[in-house]
């Protein structure tokens, strides 16, 4: 028997009110299903459920607000192994360690994704006020524990070359390690096994997209609270760099002939693939500021801002970017814009992302500085398209985008943001490798 | 097709695309992207469902012939199979 409770979808959530469920009692559902939509004071929220099982009883009704942690539904037989239904089901992996399972109670998903990426053991975090662990508590867990370890970034951490990659790319902050090699020399088997599952796709939800409460002044809250923190604690550095995307067109244009019209492209998702691809090759700018170090991601999981007509932003995750082509990034962009715009994102899509990407190109604006948004490092800007005269000698008018990149001076310099201006360049000349 | 029939296919095609855009408050010769505030993804929503609801194939070449709600009206009455 297992518990679904009111997840925590953000830092500053504390309640939600349970809108609609979309399962019923005696309903079989498994890990990853869409079974509630959640009303956060910023959007309504398609909810996963991660245990299996078959629904018992729904202990919240709708119209209902409950706290974070409050038990939604119990689900029986959570546990056991039960078979996905329908071959098209991918069975999701949440990337838990095994110091995290039972009995350290953890809320929500995005809580034990996070403690991954921070490298923080649950069994070890202190509790909120209710014995469960909640995001602050893990993000508390990893500053206390970054301080007192001396260096910041790790300058005199003693390990081995191959034990600091797969800190690297684990997200694990050597830091907190204590070696077990000759004169406490950190070696790889010091670190515990990384995050390598990729977030749960949750099968698409039957339900009608319902409308969500007015949510403008409480985003405007969220959104000022943030913005504020971002420009008082973080001392912002900028680079913008006009680059010439005539070869993207070119390629988006042939592609578009030969696709059906349902698969059309725009060169919005080949800037996104450059970027996620050049963020690979950065990882300097891929990651989080925690407790005074920088704590590099495992992977590129970057937050696209979608502006909603109605005023206000939200930012959806696309995780594992750099592992998708343009092409297939395309449906992705597309199902997340309209999941945001009709409200009806799901809890995976509300993920903490690396690092931003926002596109104000449509708008017809030159080129947009960006404000970081804490604790990611970096946020990347795109502009319009625009045809402009060249500038490199050669004769004639060529299609260019101005991108820029604002970055976390305490956790990179001016060359590392500039070495990824300069990748994604590289990269958006040669098209037909995004 | 009837100008008045493609109207109402276009004028269809946009809210079923985007469905949170005003298609009330759009004028014959109003700018759509501008004028409803259409993001290139919006845009190539709007072109799918049009190619679907007018039975033929928009392409990127078309797409000056959707700038207004008028001129779409008149691109899809001319192009779409009886």
């Amino acid at each position: 028997m297992a518990d679904f409770r009111m997840p925590s979808l953000g830092a500053d959530m504390e309640s939600g009110t349970l809108l609609e469920w979309l399962v019923g009692p005696g309903d079989p559902v498994h890990r990853g299903e869409v079974v509630a939509v959640i009303d956060t004071d910023k959007a309504a929220i398609e909810v996963e459920c991660f245990d299996e099982g078959v629904i018992q009883e729904l202990k919240v009704q709708p119209g209902e607000r409950v706290p974070v942690g409050a038990v939604l539904a119990s689900i029986d037989g959570a546990g056991a192994a039960v078979p996905p239904s329908g071959s098209a089901a991918v069975p999701p992996s949440v990337p838990v360690a095994p110091s995290m399972v039972e009995p350290v109670h953890v809320l929500s998903p995005l809580v034990r994704r996070e403690a991954v990426a921070l490298g923080v053991d649950l069994a070890e975090v202190g509790t909120g006020h209710d014995g469960l662990v909640h995001r602050v508590d893990v993000e508390h867990a990893a500053a206390q524990r970054a301080r007192p370890a001396g260096p910041p970034q790790g300058g005199r951490v003693r390990a081995s070359p191959l034990a600091r990659r797969l800190a690297a790319s684990a997200g694990v902050d050597l830091a907190a390690i204590s070696g077990s090699g000759a004169g406490g020399v950190i070696v790889a088997a010091d670190i515990g096994p990384g995050p390598s599952a990729p977030p749960p796709s949750a099968p698409p939800s039957p339900a009608p997209p319902a409308r969500a409460p007015e949510h403008g002044t409480s985003m405007r809250q969220a959104i000022a609270a943030l913005m504020a923190r971002s420009k008082r604690e973080i001392p912002h550095y900028y680079l913008t760099h006009t680059m010439d995307v005539s070869a993207t067109l070119d390629r988006v244009r042939r592609r578009n002939r030969e696709l059906p019209v349902e698969q059309r492209l725009v060169p919005a998702a080949f800037l996104l693939a450059a970027t996620a691809r050049a963020l690979e090759a950065v990882p300097e700018l891929n990651g989080t500021w925690v407790g005074g170090a920088f704590v590099p991601s495992a992977r590129v999981d970057i937050g696209v801002v979608v502006s909603l007509r109605s005023g206000g932003i939200i930012v959806p995750v696309i995780g594992d970017a750099a592992a998708l082509s343009a092409e297939q990034l395309m449906p992705v962009m597309r199902g997340l814009a309209a999941r945001a715009r009709n409200g009806r994102l799901r809890g995976t899509e509300l993920a903490p992302p690396s690092i931003t990407v926002t596109n104000l190109g449509d708008q017809g604006v030159d080129s947009v500085l960006g404000v970081i948004y804490p604790p990611q490092v970096a946020v990347v800007g795109f502009g319009a398209v625009a045809d402009r005269r060249a500038v490199d000698g050669l004769l004639g008018v060529r299609p260019v985008v101005t991108v820029t990149v604002a970055a976390d001076h305490r956790a990179s310099d001016g060359a590392i943001g500039a070495r990824l201006l300069n990748r994604i360049e590289r990269l958006l000349h040669e098209p037909q490798k995004l | 097709m009837t100008p008045e029939q493609a109207q109402q296919v276009v004028e269809q095609a946009i809210v079923s695309a985007v469905p949170d855009a005003d298609v009330g408050t759009l004028g014959p010769d109003d700018d759509l992207r501008e004028t409803l505030e259409l993001d290139s993804l919006d845009f190539v929503a709007v072109v799918e469902s049009l190619s679907v609801r007018a039975a033929f194939r928009i392409d990127e070449e078309d797409y000056r012939e959707l700038r207004t709600l008028a001129r779409a009206a008149q691109f899809v009455a001319a192009h779409a199979p009886a």
